[in-house]
């Protein structure tokens, strides 16, 4: 399968402390990439370096293309999007402006079909598009976290915690709509608290401990390893 | 206090409230976009009012030097930033943005100025050679240190607006100036004389008003300004530059005080300095707003100019002093509604 990107040897610093050294990911161009670890492992910190929103050191290439020095707008007119962990909605502004802006850099030109399909995705948030983004209730903002990124139609999208304080019956939800992203064709990077959840949509992961990554393989492999059973899936 | 007194500085108040309200609109917007107190922003007025008297009386304004200077300087910095990533593209478009425009707007402005140009034509050279400073000074004090605190962008804030306050005297000198009216009609409201060209000031403030009121609610532009000041990392992560969005809030601020000092010329003199008083009250009208609120700030401006019609009427030594001694009530009654605002 053809690799949508590469970072090597990206590392990231605040100030003086590293927090993800020397990593290495390759992502393909469909299917799911699930980033996994305990808190602190640097996963929300790789999300936003390869988005762009923190600068980093080493090198990033997508689609055969250095971005390594891409400012973020450049890397979400390529294809890039992130759903941050923080959801980091407009939160004075209605469910449907948040959308519309989804589409600002990329994807203009189709702005109204995108909005339909969101809608069609998540029918909640039609409901609600003259709500304040504020007014939603947790499920519904990260819905809309979501619905905004796709309204880009991203080629690679990145979302760290989708479950993330969210009710089991929402979180299925959540998973469902990622494993339909998955289907129509987009690469997804996931990054995920419940690892095992995680695993068993994606079909490889990285394990990152202390900022570096320490196993990498297919999904179908890490979901059986011994160390990972007891470190990060819960024994049984 | 009989009606005709109180109609005389109702309208008074007005007029000055507009122009505070469009200067504190400016003062919230590019607080909300940048987290900067800009406090040269009343120095755009002087330099506007005072760019166009000039023009008026067929002298070259001392201003096309800033415009040039500034040009030069902030192309050259973009030179310098880009130097690893230039392509011919962006190499054009720093000559001609940073090098041609200024250059080209101080030549015509030279070669205007003794001519005798209409009205409107100097209206539109003096808001053209003014307004571009915005960017330029957002581009070379302030995007390098975009993600400093508050505090320090407050003090290169004041460093600008000395800067431009030292630059106005040499540019302007110390001598005040009037610039002839757009109309010199004048009406009768009842007992009162209205002129003309305070119906213009307040005319063209509703309608800037408005405008903003549009461009913010209506247009994708203006939402994607706001969705900066509302979530400035929600807004890069759907790929609206903060520098865009800062050079746009500077430039939007930057038109509002060039206007505004072009506005008022014809009803006021005109001091190189006069800008920060003027910029002051707009910037007591922010506070009220919290630097935060539209529709609070124009309020907040509009009371203030009848605040300051009222007192200089009735104790005309103290009309400074009261108005911005309402500066302290306000602060004491926001830190008891809002207690835990802290700097994010």
């Amino acid at each position: 399968m053809s690799v949508l990107l590469t970072a090597t040897d990206l590392s990231v610093s605040y100030g003086k402390v590293v927090a993800v050294h020397n990593i290495a990911i390759e992502l393909p161009g469909s299917g799911i990439v699930t980033l996994i670890g305990a808190n602190g492992a640097g996963k929300s910190t790789t999300l936003l370096s390869l988005m762009g929103v923190l600068p980093a050191k080493g090198k990033l290439m997508f689609d055969g293309i250095d971005i390594t020095k891409s400012p973020v707008e450049e890397r979400v007119e390529m294809g890039i999007s992130l759903v941050s962990e923080k959801r980091d909605l407009f939160s004075s502004m209605s469910v449907e402006d948040n959308l519309r802006l989804g589409c600002y850099r990329r994807n203009r030109s189709h702005g109204g079909e995108a909005l339909e399909e969101v809608f069609g995705r998540f029918p909640r948030l039609k409901e609600r598009r003259r709500q304040l983004a504020a007014t939603l209730s947790g499920g519904e903002r990260q819905m809309l976290a979501m619905g905004r990124a796709l309204m880009a139609r991203p080629r690679l999208l990145m979302l760290d915690e989708p479950s993330l304080g969210l009710a089991p019956l929402i979180v299925r939800d959540i998973f469902r709509i990622v494993t339909d992203l998955r289907d129509s064709g987009i690469a997804i990077l996931l990054v995920e608290q419940n690892a095992r959840a995680a695993l068993e949509v994606a079909s490889a992961g990285y394990v990152m401990e202390l900022g570096e990554i320490t196993t990498h393989g297919p999904a179908s492999e890490l979901i059986n390893d011994r160390r990972l059973i007891e470190s990060y899936l819960g024994i049984g | 206090m009989d009606s005709t007194i109180t109609l005389f500085l109702l309208q008074d108040g007005l007029i000055n409230g507009s122009i505070y309200a469009l200067l504190a609109v400016a003062f919230v917007l590019l607080f909300a976009v940048t987290r900067i107190i800009f406090v040269a922003q009343g120095d755009f007025v002087a330099y506007g009012g005072l760019t166009f008297a000039a023009l008026q009386q067929g002298s070259v304004p001392g201003s096309i030097w800033l415009l040039a200077g500034l040009g030069i300087i902030a192309g050259t910095l973009e030179f310098l930033r880009e130097r690893r990533a230039l392509t011919r593209p962006k190499v054009l478009g720093i000559l001609a943005g940073d090098f041609v425009f200024p250059l080209t707007l101080t030549g015509v402005a030279i070669l205007a100025a003794p001519q005798d140009m209409p009205y409107l034509f100097d209206m539109a050279l003096a808001l053209t050679l003014v307004v571009p400073m915005g960017p330029y000074i957002y581009r070379i004090c302030f995007r390098p240190m975009a993600s400093a605190s508050v505090l320090v962008l407050l003090i290169a804030s004041v460093g600008v607006h000395w800067l431009m306050i030292g630059l106005g005297l040499l540019f302007f000198g110390a001598e005040g100036y009037r610039a002839a009216p757009m109309f010199g009609a004048n009406f009768a409201l009842g007992p009162v004389p209205v002129s003309a060209q305070s119906l213009l000031v307040m005319g063209a403030t509703l309608a800037l008003l408005v405008g903003f009121y549009l461009f913010f609610g209506r247009t994708l532009a203006g939402k994607a300004l706001m969705a900066t000041a509302v979530n400035a990392r929600g807004a890069s992560l759907v790929g609206i530059s903060p520098s865009f969005s800062g050079r746009t809030a500077f430039l939007m601020a930057a038109f509002v005080g060039a206007i505004s000092g072009i506005l008022i010329a014809p009803l006021t003199t005109l001091y190189y300095d006069s800008g920060f008083l003027i910029g002051l009250k707009g910037f007591v009208a922010a506070i009220v707003a919290g630097f935060a609120s539209f529709p609070l700030a124009v309020a907040g401006a509009i009371a203030i100019g009848i605040a300051e019609a009222v007192s200089a009427f009735f104790a005309s030594a103290f009309k400074e002093v009261i108005v911005f001694s309402l500066i302290l009530p306000i602060l004491i009654w926001r830190s008891i509604r809002a207690p835990h605002l802290e700097e994010d």
